[in-house]
């Protein structure tokens, strides 16, 4: 088991043809990932050599998954496009979709993330977010899958590579799943819907949850935890040095007046007896400690 | 991108938002030319990017042109929680009746947008909040289906607005939203909303954030930006493409990925408690760290005079250390003698054993290498402090 994907996840890549959609479906591909099709308006019907592994590509989400049964999809298309790109993910119904783009206007992704949930058969991840691995079974997204293998860690971060730090600082034990749900302030995926996956998974023991400034995401997965959460949590937050008012290289990364503050996170967390790690190394030497017992 | 009231009031006039006369000076002059053409009472109002002006005295009714000069004359320059004056927005006075509030905005945790109205307005939303939450309607919009008429008129009357202005009120709303859209806003407030003594609804004061994301569509948003404000450093990496903010601290920091930067400056600043040194910068270069992309921003962080010493931080995930290493050396190369701060460097991930390989066999007399992040974020403080 692990969390959203797994050995039978069947990947769409919308704009394969590009060059990062490029690189990453060769990555995904060399690691594992059951890629079946690539969709890129207008070049339908075109094969495309991945590494020695012949890939189709198609005019639509819908034609893809007709053709190969695909049931995810990880989206490389850029900003301008990426709206357009998700909708037609949505349309087909494809209950995964990955939103790997970095600076979609937040007016694109309230109203695909709003289309999403009308529809409600699709659960969209990012945008602006590494994607996501369950070791061994799939990775999909930008992940790298060398870091570490399977294990009974859950991980759900806002950021790619304190996301990829902690996979290394905790690679003897393995992850069930890591999920980098994205650093933009509307998100398909939040830390309480991994948290509830995570505590929902037979072969999930326990759960590293990284936040970050911005919003109050993380003060509701507090208070989600102290409800729902029995199995072990770690946190760590980064940003308590930011600058009020200045955003920190992601989007949503911004402590607006007194709100959105790391300081407040964190007290969130450890309310509800969450240990919070003041450095990456520490909260991995919390975890180890939980998992030694 | 915060506006400034100015520009909010100008961005309101285009979107048909019933807004006064109103003209930005960054002179005396300027301002007694600008109430001289408006005739009459004028406010002259300090634009600062910070609430409280009026209490600070940025705020001044004048009678004439004259008395607007000799207003304008105190503002400009006077230091506002910080913010210096450089403009003022000289408006035309109006009789007012009664102060309302009205916003639309982006909600993280909804994931959708939320209109707030109330009758109280001309203070702080959240006092409102906190001291009359009946006045207060907080309403939820979905993106895809935006704000009917009859859907501004119930918002009006949720924020028990007076029945003889709902009309009028909810009319404002839709223009709003109408501008909300077009500009792709994360906030638009109207605070105060006014009654005029002959019955009119204005917007006396705006507040606006756009969305940088956005830029794309809008490249008359290009020209709203405060290039004054921005600090130098800043200014320079956003040339480079670069995403750096300049902090107050003297150990330089680089790293890849907006998180562990991040995490990198609260490490280095527990670090420098010791050595009384703290982060001087947040520099993300991001997934491809190239030797240009590292030269430029090795650059701008050794061309500020508060550094002392400088930490690389990188975890290679599809950045390859090894090209961060040729990156660092090549960087070298390319800044020369210009390069005198000491650079501690913690490479890990992706390659890593060529990459320390690369940066040994260098053997640059400024470069220092560890193994573990915390431990040369303890080195990068400890030769700030020397």
């Amino acid at each position: 088991m692990a969390i959203f994907i797994n050995e039978h996840s069947k990947v769409l890549v919308q704009g394969m043809t590009g060059s990062e959609g490029t690189k990453h479906t060769k990555r995904m591909l060399a690691s594992g990932t059951n890629i079946v099709g690539g969709v890129t308006p207008g070049k339908g019907g075109q094969v495309v050599d991945m590494d020695g592994r012949e890939i189709p590509v198609f005019n639509s989400v819908s034609e893809a998954v007709a053709a190969t049964g695909a049931n995810a999809s990880v989206i490389f298309v850029p900003p301008k496009f990426a709206k357009a790109a998700v909708i037609d993910a949505i349309d087909a119904e494809l209950p995964i979709v990955v939103v790997i783009t970095e600076g979609i206007p937040v007016h694109d992704s309230a109203a695909f993330y709003a289309y999403a949930e009308s529809k409600g058969t699709t659960r969209l991840i990012g945008p602006n977010c590494p994607g996501l691995i369950s070791p061994g079974k799939s990775n999909i997204g930008i992940i790298p899958a060398d870091i570490t293998g399977p294990g009974r860690i859950g991980l759900v971060s806002k950021s790619g590579t304190l996301t990829y730090q902690m996979m290394y600082e905790l690679r003897d034990f393995g992850f069930s799943t890591a999920v980098g749900i994205g650093g933009d302030p509307i998100i398909g995926t939040t830390h309480i819907d991994c948290l509830r996956a995570f505590q929902d998974d037979p072969d999930t023991d326990a759960i590293v949850m990284i936040g970050e400034i911005g919003g109050d995401a993380e003060e509701r997965a507090a208070a989600f935890i102290g409800e729902y959460v029995t199995k072990p949590v770690v946190g760590y937050v980064a940003g308590f040095t930011a600058p009020e008012g200045k955003t920190m290289g992601h989007a949503g990364a911004i402590v607006s007046g007194s709100s959105g503050t790391a300081a407040a996170k964190k007290e969130a967390l450890e309310a509800v007896g969450v240990a919070v790690g003041k450095t990456p190394s520490e909260t991995a030497a919390l975890m180890r400690k939980i998992l030694q017992g | 991108m915060d506006l400034f009231e100015y520009q909010a009031r100008d961005l309101f006039e285009s979107h048909h938002v019933p807004v006064l006369a109103g003209a930005v000076a960054t002179t005396a002059e300027e301002a007694f030319a600008a109430a001289s053409a408006m005739g009459g009472k004028v406010v002259v109002k300090a634009q600062v990017k910070i609430g409280g002006r009026g209490k600070a005295g940025g705020v001044k009714l004048a009678v004439d042109a004259d008395d607007a000069r000799e207003k304008a004359t105190a503002i400009l320059g006077m230091d506002i929680k910080g913010h210096t004056v450089h403009k003022v927005m000289i408006a035309q006075a109006a009789p007012i009746v009664s102060e309302y509030y009205l916003a639309i905005l982006l909600d993280r945790a909804n994931r959708n947008f939320l209109v707030m109205a109330s009758v109280a307005g001309g203070m702080e939303i959240e006092e409102v909040a906190h001291t009359s939450p009946e006045k207060l309607a907080r309403v939820g919009i979905d993106p895809n289906i935006g704000i009917s008429l009859e859907k501004a008129k119930e918002i009006a009357r949720a924020g028990q607005f007076p029945e003889d202005v709902v009309d009028q009120v909810a009319d404002v709303l839709l223009k709003l939203w109408a501008a909300f859209i077009a500009e792709d806003a994360t906030l638009m407030e109207i605070n105060p909303l006014v009654k005029t003594e002959d019955g009119r609804i204005i917007a006396l004061d705006g507040k606006v954030t756009l969305d940088d994301n956005a830029g794309f569509r809008h490249p008359d948003h290009e020209a709203l930006i405060d290039h004054a404000a921005t600090n130098p450093l800043e200014a320079m990496a956003k040339e480079k493409d670069l995403n750096y903010v300049k902090l107050d601290g003297e150990v330089g920091i680089i790293g890849n990925g907006a998180g562990l930067v991040m995490s990198t400056l609260d490490v280095v600043a527990y670090a420098g408690e010791k050595y009384g040194v703290k982060p001087a910068n947040f520099l993300d270069i991001g997934g491809g760290a190239s030797a240009e992309v590292m030269a430029n921003g090795l650059s701008i962080i050794l061309g500020d005079t508060d550094v002392k010493s400088v930490f690389v931080n990188v975890f290679g995930g599809i950045t390859a250390c090894d090209a961060v290493a040729n990156g660092i050396v090549q960087a070298l190369q390319i800044l020369g003698s210009s390069a005198t701060k000491p650079i501690v460097v913690r490479l890990d991930g992706n390659n890593v054993i060529e990459g320390r390989r690369i940066l040994n066999e260098a053997a640059h007399p400024l470069i220092e290498q560890l193994d573990t992040m915390d431990g040369a974020a303890a080195r990068a403080a400890e030769l700030a402090a020397k």
